[in-house]
C-alpha cells in the first residue's frame, strides 16, 4: 500500500487522502480524474447490461480478483431449495451466474454460505477495508464508508467501465462535515442519528458532497451502527459518507477471511492510522448537533428527509411559506393519508419489516430480539425479519435469536433485500402501513400504494408488539 | 480519441412536458419491480408507471404524459432535486426510451446526472427563478416550444429570451461528438499499467475464504 501522507504540509481530509492515493491519471484538458477502484461489488440487477457491453466490445474483466458478485435484490427470501417462481427474476439470476462464469468473477450466489446483501457481505468477509475505493451499481454503497473507505454507487455504464478498466472518470467531490457529539439516550440508536441528520438537511442537502461523520457520538458507535449511518448518506444526496478508521474499525476487520494477516496486518494498520482527517483541514460545509438531544425518529412523508421525533405531530402544509415545499408536503400527506396536527404515535400499522442493508446485521437482530423476547407480535400485524446475509442468519440461529422472532409470531426469512425494494414479491398491499428499518419511504417503494414509516429496529419491534407506531423507550 | 457510439447531439427544439414537482425519485421514474429486465431497451412503457397507470392498468388521464398532445415532446421540466434515490440507470433509459432528450430542473441528484449524461440525456440545471420562469411560460402557453442548445449551453425561450446553463465540459464534448467515456479510459492503458505496478491489489476476491 502506498503512503497516504504526502510530502506537502497542507492538512487534508480523509476524503482528499484517499482520492490522492487513487489517481491513475489526473484530469487534463477539462477531463475528470481517472480514479482507481480497489473493490467492485456486483449484483444481479445493475450488471447484465454492463456484461453485454463487454461482449459487444470484445473486452474482458480486467481485475476479477478485485471484483465479487452476489445475488440479493430480486431473489426470494423463502425456501431456497425451490426454483425461483418469478421467471423474469430467475432469468436475471441465471444471467448473473452465466456472466460470472464467463468472465471469471467470483460469485456468492444462492446456496453459498457467503450469499447476502452486497453491503453486508463485503464487511463480513473482510473485503471492505480502510482507505479503499469501493464501488457498486447500488446507491447504498456508501455503507462501506463506515470503515474509512471512499465508497459510492454508480450506474450500469460505470459498472461496465470498472469491469473493463478497474477505473472511473470522476470529479473530486466537495466535503461536508457532520459532527455529532454527546451520548445517545437508551432507546435512541444510530438510525435515529441519521434520520435526524436527514430531517435537518433534507433529501438533497448533501448533493455534490461526501459526508464525513465525526464527533464523540460517532466514535462511540460500533461498526454496525456506523454502517447504518453511512448507508443512508445517499438519502441526503451525498454519494458517499465515511468515518475515519479507529481501534473499533481495526478490531472489527481483524481476523476476517480477507483481512491482512501477520506482518501485512501490522503494516496495514500503520497505514490506516494515517488516514484520519488532519488537524486544520477544512470542509466545504459543516453541520453539528448533539446526540443527547435526540429521541427516536420516524418518517411521516414520502422521502427520508421527511422525518421528525416520534413524539411530534404531523406538520401542516399551510405553515410553509414556499409554494413548492407546501405542495410537496401536501402531496406526501395525501399519499400517506395523514392529517396535519395529528400525533403520529398510536397510528395503526399492518406490517413490520426488520431488514435491509441499513439494519439487518447481527447487532440489529440482537437489539430487536432483546426487545421482543417474552412479547408477541400484535394480532393483525405481519412482522418479517430478513437477515442481511446467510452468515448473519446462521449466527442469529446459533444465538437463539430466530426462535425469539418465530416464538413471537414473526416470520424468519432467508437473506436478501426483500421488502426494502419489493422486487421479489415481498411487498405491501395498496394502502397498508409498514414500520420499516430500511432506507427509503418513497411512494410505492415497498409495493405499489404501500405506505412506509422508516424507523430503528427498536421502534419497529415496539410497534409490532403494540400494533401501533410506538415509542420504544416505553418498552425498554 | 474514441469512435462515435451514438448520434452526435447539438440541440433540441420541442414543446415541454411539465411535471413541476420537487424530489421526484427514481422509484417514481421507474419502479423497482421493472428492474428485473436484463436489457436496456423497452423501458418507455414503464416510465412513471405508478403515476401513469390506474390500479386496473389503464392510463391515468390526469397524469401529464398521458395527455395526447404530450406524445413526441422531448423536453421534460421538473421540480428541484430530480432523480434522487437509487443508482438505477434504468431511470434515464426509461426517459430516453419514451423520447425525452433533455430534463430541466433547478438541481439533479448526482448519480442520476451522471447516468443521464452517459446516455446522451441532458440534465439542465437552472436557477430556481429561471425554472419558475420556464414553468410560467408553459403555464401561459402549454404548446410553447423551447430550444435546448448544448453547443451554446443555453435554453432559448419563445419570448426571445435565453437562459445559460453549464454541462460538465467533458460530458458535453462526448455528447456533442457522440462518443463515450470507455474509449477514453481504454486509451489510458500506459497510466493504468504504471498505477497497477505501484498499487498492488489490497484484497483478492479469488483467494479462498
Amino acid at each position: 500500500m502506498s503512503d497516504p501522507t504526502p510530502n506537502s504540509a497542507r492538512p487534508r481530509t480523509i476524503v482528499e487522502k484517499i482520492w490522492d492515493d487513487h489517481v491513475v491519471a489526473p484530469g487534463t484538458d477539462g477531463a475528470p480524474d481517472v480514479l482507481g477502484v480497489d473493490l467492485h461489488l456486483v449484483h444481479e440487477v445493475t450488471s447484465p447490461q454492463a456484461f453485454d457491453g463487454l461482449r459487444e466490445r470484445g473486452l474482458r474483466v480486467r481485475r476479477p480478483g478485485q471484483t465479487v458478485a452476489t445475488a440479493d435484490h430480486s431473489i426470494p427470501t423463502t425456501d431456497r431449495s425451490l426454483p425461483i417462481a418469478d421467471e423474469i427474476a430467475a432469468t436475471q439470476v441465471k444471467r448473473l451466474e452465466d456472466n460470472c462464469r464467463e468472465f471469471g468473477v467470483p460469485l456468492h450466489g444462492i446456496g453459498s454460505p457467503h450469499q447476502g446483501i452486497v453491503h453486508v457481505i463485503g464487511p463480513e468477509l473482510g473485503l471492505t477495508q480502510p482507505g479503499m475505493t469501493i464501488v457498486c451499481g447500488d446507491s447504498h454503497t456508501a455503507t462501506h464508508g463506515a470503515f474509512g473507505a471512499l465508497a459510492f454507487g454508480i450506474g450500469t455504464t460505470e459498472v461496465e467501465h470498472v469491469l473493463a478498466t478497474q477505473t472511473l472518470l470522476q470529479r473530486r467531490p466537495k466535503t461536508f462535515e457532520v459532527r455529532v457529539d454527546g451520548a445517545l439516550h437508551p432507546g435512541v440508536t444510530a438510525k435515529d442519528i441519521i434520520l435526524s441528520l436527514l430531517s435537518r438537511i433534507g433529501v438533497g442537502g448533501g448533493t455534490g458532497h461526501v459526508f464525513e461523520y465525526r464527533g464523540s457520538a460517532i466514535r462511540g458507535l460500533g461498526m454496525e451502527g456506523r454502517m447504518t449511518i453511512c448507508n443512508m448518506s445517499i438519502e441526503g444526496g451525498a454519494r458517499a459518507g465515511l468515518i475515519a478508521p479507529d481501534e473499533t474499525t481495526f478490531e472489527y476487520v481483524h481476523g476476517r477471511p480477507h483481512a491482512p494477516q501477520g506482518e501485512a496486518w501490522d503494516a496495514a494498520v500503520e497505514a490506516w492510522r494515517r488516514l484520519p482527517t488532519d488537524e486544520g483541514a477544512t470542509f466545504d460545509r459543516s453541520i453539528a448537533f448533539d446526540a443527547g438531544e435526540l429521541t427516536p425518529m420516524v418518517t411521516y412523508g414520502t422521502n427520508p428527509g421527511m422525518g421528525f421525533p416520534i413524539t411530534d405531530r404531523i406538520p401542516d402544509p399551510a405553515s410553509l411559506a414556499d409554494a413548492n415545499q407546501r405542495s410537496s408536503l401536501q402531496h406526501a400527506l395525501d399519499y400517506m393519508a395523514l392529517t396535519p396536527g395529528e400525533p403520529i404515535l398510536g397510528k395503526p400499522i399492518d406490517v413490520v419489516f426488520v431488514g435491509s442493508c441499513t439494519n439487518s446485521r447481527i447487532s440489529d437482530l440482537r437489539e430487536a430480539a432483546r426487545m421482543l423476547r417474552g412479547r408477541r407480535v400484535a394480532d393483525g400485524v405481519r412482522m418479517m425479519v430478513v437477515p442481511g446475509s446467510t452468515e448473519v442468519k446462521r449466527q442469529a440461529e446459533s444465538e437463539g435469536l430466530s426462535s425469539i422472532f418465530t416464538d413471537a409470531g414473526a416470520e424468519w426469512r432467508e437473506a436478501g433485500c426483500s421488502m426494502c425494494i419489493a422486487m421479489n414479491g415481498d411487498q405491501l398491499s395498496p394502502g397498508q402501513y409498514s414500520v420499516s428499518t430500511s432506507n427509503r419511504n418513497f411512494e410505492g417503494r415497498q409495493g405499489k400504494g404501500g405506505r412506509t414509516f422508516l424507523a430503528s429496529p427498536l421502534t419497529a419491534v415496539a410497534s409490532a408488539v403494540t400494533g401501533r407506531l410506538s415509542d420504544p423507550r416505553a418498552l425498554l | 480519441m474514441s469512435t462515435a457510439v451514438r448520434e452526435p447531439f447539438r440541440e433540441v427544439t420541442s414543446a415541454v412536458v411539465p411535471l413541476p414537482r420537487n424530489d421526484i425519485d427514481t422509484d417514481q421514474i421507474i419502479p423497482a419491480r421493472f428492474l428485473k429486465t436484463i436489457n436496456r431497451a423497452g423501458l418507455g412503457e414503464q416510465l412513471f408507471h405508478d403515476w401513469r397507470y390506474l390500479a386496473d392498468g389503464s392510463p391515468n388521464p390526469e397524469f401529464v404524459i398521458n395527455r395526447p398532445e404530450m406524445a413526441g415532446r422531448s423536453v421534460l421540466v421538473v421540480g428541484d432535486n430530480f432523480g434522487c434515490g437509487s443508482s438505477r440507470e434504468h431511470a434515464p433509459w426509461a426517459l430516453a426510451a419514451w423520447g425525452i432528450r433533455a430534463v430541466i430542473s433547478s438541481s439533479f441528484a448526482d448519480i442520476f446526472r451522471n447516468n443521464a449524461l452517459k446516455n446522451g440525456l441532458l440534465p439542465i440545471a437552472v436557477s430556481p427563478e429561471e425554472l419558475e420562469r420556464i414553468v410560467a411560460i408553459v403555464r401561459d402557453d402549454p404548446d410553447a416550444e423551447i430550444t435546448v442548445d448544448l453547443e451554446a449551453q443555453e435554453v432559448r425561450l419563445p419570448d426571445g429570451g435565453s437562459i445559460g446553463f453549464t454541462v460538465d465540459s467533458f460530458a458535453r464534448r462526448m455528447i456533442l461528438d457522440g462518443t463515450d467515456e470507455l474509449g477514453y479510459l481504454l486509451a489510458q492503458e500506459p497510466a493504468l499499467e504504471a498505477y497497477e505496478r505501484a498499487h498492488p491489489p489490497r484484497v483478492s476476491t479469488l483467494a479462498a475464504e
